[in-house]
């Protein structure tokens, strides 16, 4: 085994870990920073973000109004203190990653420009075209790039964590390309894996974002909150699950059933103005919309597609101009995979899963309860989305905590003692040994095969709307899932250089532990709140029992255990939710 | 899916710890009217081979992952359907001119280094605080650099270059427009800094004209345009008069 000496190992090369790994080279350019990630970093899923990201910068917007619609839009599960803190940094990173070059869509006197997204007061969102993502990803790659304390790792394959004494000295890795383990010896880690939406079958991320850095956390006594909130977006792809971003809706683009009419409106999300009105109609939050289009389905309502039951989402009136500029990666993508031009014909959508609200567990300054363990991006829960995220919260999520978690990160590395490196090399050997035991198996089962049967657990036990039996019948599903999966898998491949079924198998362990909490947590929420509803009975939100956060953590081969903390309340006491109705019409830039 | 149709899809193998040379093998893959290479390809590895070894993330044409040479034309094998292809015979490669590291995968590493050598970041005209807010610019000046800014470092310009075929030291074409769309920014003065590299033989003279990069560019970056433009501007350079023309620096 290869053995690496550094100071701070960024697992994951996405918005987060890039953000990370140029606070801690800028904190201390003397810190060595081993950037690990299997990818190379331009390949991260931040690339497929596509509308935009929050930061208050219009004269009728202000810091209050993003708590506001924050705290509402994750239904009053979000921790306050984090959001206050979060809201008054998003501007400054904007600006930053304009600084860095991001080409953000500017209005004709130069100044950046802002759109709607689903849930806002005002205009907030900054974006880049519609490959906003793409962007800020691109920009942060290659802004680190400046920095030669940062050393990448690319396509290496974090296996594991080394926690001697209490604390993380080191990472356990797999150099792709050859197979070769490597032991990365630090003091801190931080993680940036990105969520675990792959648990499911149906949705809108890449094939990498398996919840890697989650379960190795978990693994090691972190617990995983709130991650029973699952977002589905309502505007996917029938089949693919590729996703058509909610500045469609932003720029003005309308949701109709098969009859062409504006069914949103039936919701308590109306009325149906002809402009756009915030946070109504079609720019609403994205649960409710989510909701909405399960009951449309239910009674029939929606349109045959031959990839499924989908909505219209129709943006003929924008014009082609607008569409070209603004929205020019949708419209390749509703053309190439649909073959739809939204400039002659509206996009046929429905409801994937997107996004993980729930994650590792973090305080505001990204520590986990693990000393020298950080986490920042969508595989943390560090507070800010609740029950419910809002659109364009989680790009703004990835530079503001990366920063932060870089920041802490190196400020606690140059203070910590030097690790144990006799035991962190026979941690590290028998890691090695129990992950090359699965190339060894003769028996089994494909991948494939458990794989595709936790999303079918997932898809239909612990979806849009939920119900105790078909939970209860998950969680068993997964249980015995679990079960084959310690007698199985057999690989076909038995090499070690570049064996990405190997990866698959070992990724295919995080997600089944991630898969069964999300079940657990999900059956233990008596209450209807954000993204977890129930269909037949705790159909409210129960403030008095629930307005808590769910803490999972592991007990082994069995179920999680599952325990509750209290959510942080500031400065606004849990209300109704309300959208629709009394907000003003608005101009679109 | 009543859709009953197969295709024969033929693959290059390649396993450095088993075969001595590259090889095909045939595969029989159902597919309907909505199934992409990639999905093709994933088939193969959760149903037939598991050993098939190739990447693949987004499967939306914007990671950049899944080039390969699709019946010897490079493509991104997401946004290339089987459907085309019918009744075959389809054959995949891996992309053109790069070492293989193992069946479809390539070694990236020449391109990430060339990424890296022609300083792809803002090498600010004049410091700023972030506090002071943004540095403005029009859309107009945005138009100069935005449409090379979509690059997703696919490769498949590399792959289509007969230039970077013959002569790997080549900067090629995505790092060449990378530099473009730097040198282009209203934000930036980094062009001195950048010119040795734009100017060198393995720079802009090493393209021949070709075009076949923007050809094959799924983002219609097109940067052989871009290459082409900096003949001119490494020309002017050369003779001086870039300097004499704009004192303060720009292109």
């Amino acid at each position: 085994m290869q053995v690496v000496q550094t100071d701070v190992v960024v697992v994951g090369g996405g918005g987060s870990g890039l953000r990370a790994a140029i606070a801690v080279a800028e904190s201390d350019p003397r810190l060595r920073i081993a950037l690990v990630s299997k990818v190379v970093p331009m390949r991260s899923h931040t690339v497929a973000a596509e509308g935009g990201s929050a930061g208050a910068v219009r004269e009728d917007d202000s810091l209050n109004s993003h708590f506001d619609d924050t705290v509402g839009g994750g239904d009053w599960l979000c921790d306050q203190d984090v959001v206050e803190f979060f809201v008054a940094h998003c501007t400054e990173e904007m600006t930053r990653l304009e600084h860095w070059g991001c080409p953000w869509s500017r209005k004709e006197d130069g100044h950046v420009n802002v759109r709607f997204f689903g849930g806002m007061k005002v205009q907030r969102t900054w974006f880049a075209a519609d490959k906003t993502g793409f962007h800020m990803l691109h920009t942060l790659f290659q802004t680190s790039l400046k920095y030669p304390s940062i050393k990448r790792y690319d396509e290496f394959f974090c296996a594991d964590l080394i926690v001697e004494d209490g604390r993380v000295q080191g990472v356990v890795a797999i150099d792709i390309a050859s197979g070769e383990f490597f032991l990365f010896e630090c003091k801190a880690v931080i993680m940036c894996t990105g969520g675990a939406g792959r648990v499911y079958g149906q949705n809108t991320n890449a094939g990498i974002v398996t919840g890697d850095g989650m379960g190795i956390a978990f693994r090691h006594g972190v617990p995983l909150r709130d991650m029973e909130f699952v977002q589905w977006h309502p505007t996917a792809l029938p089949g693919s699950g590729v996703l058509i971003t909610e500045g469609c809706r932003g720029e003005g683009g309308i949701l109709t059933n098969k009859d062409g009419y504006r069914y949103l409106q039936d919701y308590g999300l109306g009325p149906p103005d002809p402009s756009p009105r915030p946070k109504a109609m079609e720019l609403g939050p994205r649960d409710r919309l989510s909701q909405a289009f399960w009951h449309k389905e239910q009674k029939g309502r929606t349109a045959s597609t031959p990839q499924g039951n989908a909505v219209w989402l129709d943006l003929r009136h924008l014009g082609a101009a607008k569409i070209h500029e603004r929205l020019p990666l949708i419209t390749e993508v509703a053309k190439t995979f649909m073959g739809v031009d939204p400039v002659v014909a509206p996009i046929p959508v429905r409801p994937a899963v997107h996004y993980t609200m729930g994650g590792i567990l973090c305080n505001g300054r990204t520590e986990t309860p693990l000393k020298g363990l950080y986490a920042a991006g969508e595989c943390s829960s560090v507070g800010i989305h609740g029950a419910n995220r809002l659109g364009s919260n989680s790009l703004a999520e990835i530079v503001v905590f990366g920063r932060v978690a870089g920041e802490r990160a190196a400020q606690y590395a140059k203070a910590a003692p030097a690790g144990r490196t006799d035991t962190a090399r026979n941690q590290a050997q028998a890691v090695e040994t129990r992950l090359l035991g699965l190339l060894g198996r003769d028996k089994g089962e494909r991948v494939a095969t458990v794989r595709d049967e936790m999303h079918e657990a997932m898809e239909t036990g612990v979806g849009i709307y939920r119900k105790a039996a078909d939970m209860q019948t998950a969680c068993r599903k997964l249980a015995a899932l679990r079960q084959r999966y310690q007698h199985g898998p057999k690989l076909d491949d038995r090499s070690r250089a570049f064996n990405t079924e190997w990866l698959s198998a070992i990724e295919l362990g995080f997600t089944l532990e991630i898969a069964e909490v999300i079940a657990h947590s999900a059956l233990n929420r008596r209450e209807s709140r954000g993204a977890h509803t129930w269909l037949d009975e705790f159909r409210e939100r129960d403030d008095d029992n629930y307005l808590t956060h769910t803490l999972a953590f592991r007990t082994g081969e069995g179920p999680p255990r599952l325990e509750y903390a209290p959510v942080t309340i500031t400065k606004s006491q849990p209300k109704a939710r309300v959208y629709g109705g009394e907000g003003k019409y608005v101009e679109l830039t | 899916m009543a859709d009953k149709r197969t295709i024969e899809i033929e693959v290059l193998r390649y396993n450095p710890e088993k075969d001595a040379a590259p090889h095909f093998q045939t595969f029989k893959v159902p597919f309907s009217d909505d199934t992409s290479v990639l999905q093709g390809l994933q088939y193969i590895k959760d149903h037939l081979d598991g050993s098939l070894t190739f990447r693949w993330s987004c499967r939306m044409a914007i990671c950049g992952s899944c080039g390969k040479m699709v019946n010897g034309r490079p493509e991104l094998s997401c946004h290339t359907f089987l459907r085309d292809y019918y009744p075959g015979p389809l054959r995949i490669e891996p992309l053109n001119h790069f070492p293989v590291v193992r069946d479809l995968v390539i070694d990236q590493t020449d391109f990430l280094k060339k990424l890296e050598s022609i300083k792809p970041y803002i090498i600010p005209r004049e410091a700023k605080d972030v506090k002071d807010g943004e540095y403005l610019q029009t859309p107009g000046q945005m138009h100069k650099y935005y449409q090379y800014s979509q690059c997703i470092n696919c490769l498949l310009c590399y792959a289509a270059c007969p230039q970077y075929g013959l002569k790997p030291d080549f900067t090629g074409p995505a790092a060449l427009a990378l530099l473009h769309r730097y040198n282009n920014d209203s934000r930036d003065r980094g062009w001195e800094e950048r010119a040795e590299l734009l100017n060198a033989e393995e720079g802009v003279w090493g393209c021949t004209l070709v075009g076949y990069c923007s050809e094959v560019c799924p983002k219609h970056v097109d940067p052989a345009r871009a290459i082409n433009q900096n003949k001119v501007n490494s020309t002017m350079d050369y003779f001086g008069v870039l300097k004499l023309l704009m004192p303060k620096g720009g292109a």
